[in-house]
């Protein structure tokens, strides 16, 4: 559980652990019945397109639609960096990366 | 003019201003006064712009005033669920982490509202980040439901849904990842659309899951809905998923076949939606409006969806590992809250996601994190993936025999505030006749069928082949008129 927790850059409290430790292993439960299936021969189904493109086919390089490779303007700085907790007007600031 | 919305449709909201019968300033002014009015109780709102209101209203009066011909929407008075951008609004997705957050941007179907000359009110309370069937999980507090304060109006877009059936708002945007449109309707009385998967751009969408997540419109009735589909749909170079495919004239197809109705039409109905768990008033709800739209010249046709009851677990392993690669975002760096006193930019992260995040969220960021890690990824989200495709092909076979599926949107009437909120997997089942459409990317609608004996609404679910909405529309405008 915390080894998870530390993967999501969670911090569970003492609280919120044992609770969440019950939850998580009711759903886990639950979902373990796909077990019941055989999937051996299924091709994994990552996006809707895949069975869009062609039923009985899978989704190919053709199929992908890939915008112009042009130049266009972008949000200004300025309104992007109104909205941060700390900054200095051109980057973000946070505070000390590496750790001793 | 009424004094509430629900009493007016789009068309009639836009031809009264263009006759000049009545003002769109007059219209908003009705939908601020009713939101003054209600929405103490119900709290579907979390945020009003009077002002802005009223200054979108003058401009189509002034349209108006010159004679001009009305976009399709003018003067109407809409609400939007807070996971969708507009610039300057606050969107806060129901989250202590983005409170105060003002986007830069609009959402690209908030935009086409707004060109179609839409009256933005204000942004809808949900549940945090659209995670949840009950709005419970928001952190500004609960929706109430307008039939029953003492129940939930369904979640996770339950602002949206409640809005509607108060008449505070002609139309609202939700947004639907597992039954977020489709249940709170249900539960509301009102008609809300999931579009087909691609149908609607998802630009300025705070998002959930990305294979899932999808922008539809609530409205009193099915043809408002369908006026609005009309407006939203469409290919957007912000958004690669969205699809080019040409966009229907979704209310003059309900025009040409008002007549005709559903006459001919194979409507099959889903063995596996009508078992155990299933309320006894729903079902007597739902099974007498297909024996009258067998008698309004439906064929009806019994089939199989034989994947069903792994939809539910199926989609908690896909949602909560797109989750918790989308919500990474939120790291107290660019935007809404920072932890403050943090020595390191580690425990600056930790803290803030700890502070910013409700329960909820932190479950499913969890669970997500779990299913993708080494070791879990094949047992889970490879597995979860590969049954979607079997759910999906469910779908495509059963769309070779019938037009379109219809089932319960819901296994329940509204229930109680508090009633689920310790038991997530009972929660979860809430959306177990929804979800299997969402991971399709099927479209569907649900409509109002009918009533409890304690005056709770019921809905029907009408599914429809990818980008027919113009069927399931047509079976949504046929029950309304039963």
């Amino acid at each position: 559980m915390r080894r998870v927790a530390e993967l999501a850059n969670l911090e569970l409290s003492a609280e919120e652990e044992p609770r969440m430790r019950r939850d998580l292993n009711a759903i886990l439960d639950y979902v373990a019945q796909l077990g019941e299936l055989d999937t051996a021969e299924v091709d994994p189904m990552a996006q809707v397109s895949e069975v869009l493109a062609a039923p009985g086919r899978a989704a190919t390089e053709k199929d992908s639609v890939l915008r112009e490779d042009a130049v266009r303007p972008c949000l200004e700085r300025e309104r992007v960096m109104s909205s941060a907790p700390e900054t200095d007007g051109v980057f973000f600031k946070v505070p000390r990366v590496i750790e001793r | 003019m009424t004094t509430t919305l629900t009493a007016q449709t789009i068309t009639g909201i836009r031809s009264a201003i263009a006759r000049g019968e009545t003002t769109a300033t007059q219209v908003t002014e009705i939908a601020l006064a009713r939101i003054a009015g209600e929405d103490e109780k119900i709290h579907a709102f979390l945020s009003v712009d009077r002002e802005r209101a009223l200054k979108q209203a003058a401009l189509i009066d002034a349209r108006a005033a010159q004679g001009e011909p009305l976009p399709p929407l003018a003067g109407v008075p809409f609400g939007i669920k807070d996971v969708l951008t507009l610039e300057g609004f606050p969107a806060t997705a129901g989250s202590k982490i983005l409170e105060g957050y003002r986007p830069p941007y609009t959402a690209t179907a908030v935009k086409k509202l707004a060109a179609a000359g839409a009256v933005f009110l204000g942004k809808l309370n949900c549940d945090e980040f659209a995670m949840g069937s009950s709005n419970e999980n928001s952190a500004y507090g609960p929706v109430r439901n307008p039939h029953d304060l003492e129940r939930v109006p369904g979640g996770s877009s339950g602002g949206s849904a409640a809005a509607v059936a108060a008449g505070m708002a002609a139309a609202t945007l939700g947004t639907d990842t597992g039954g977020s449109i489709r249940q709170p309707a249900s539960f509301c009385g009102v008609v809300g659309v999931l579009p087909t998967y691609g149908r609607v751009s998802r630009y300025g969408l705070i998002a959930f899951a990305s294979s899932l997540d999808r922008i539809g419109p609530f409205a009193a009735n099915m043809r408002d809905a369908a006026t609005v589909l009309g407006v939203i749909a469409g290919h957007d170079t912000m958004d690669a998923t969205s699809s080019p495919l040409p966009v229907p004239d979704y209310p003059a197809e309900l025009d040409r076949t008002a007549e005709q109705g559903v006459k001919g039409m194979k409507l099959g109905v889903p063995a596996e939606y009508f078992g155990e768990g299933l309320d006894p008033e729903v079902r007597a709800a739902v099974e007498g409006t297909i024996e009258k739209l067998r008698a309004a010249g439906a064929e009806i046709r019994r089939i199989s969806l034989p994947h069903t009851k792994y939809a539910i677990p199926t989609y908690y392993v896909i949602a909560t590992a797109e989750a918790s690669s989308n919500l990474a975002r939120f790291d107290g760096v660019r935007y809404g809250l920072r932890a403050s006193q943090s020595d390191t930019l580690a425990a600056m992260y930790r803290r803030t996601r700890d502070l910013g995040f409700g329960a909820e969220v932190k479950r499913r960021i969890l669970l997500g994190t779990y299913v993708l890690s080494h070791g879990y990824y094949d047992a889970y989200y490879k597995k979860a993936q590969q049954v979607r495709r079997l759910l999906a092909e469910d779908f495509l076979a059963a769309f070779r025999e019938v037009d379109t599926i219809v089932t319960p949107t819901a296994p329940t009437p509204a229930f109680k505030i508090g009633e689920k909120s310790d038991d997530p997997v009972a929660m979860y089942l809430a959306d177990i006749y929804t979800v299997t459409a969402s991971l399709a990317g099927i479209c569907g609608v649900s409509v109002p069928c009918g009533q409890s004996n304690g005056g709770l609404p019921i809905g029907m679910q009408i599914l429809g082949r990818h980008f027919d909405e113009a069927t399931i529309f047509r079976v949504g405008q046929a029950v309304e008129s039963l």
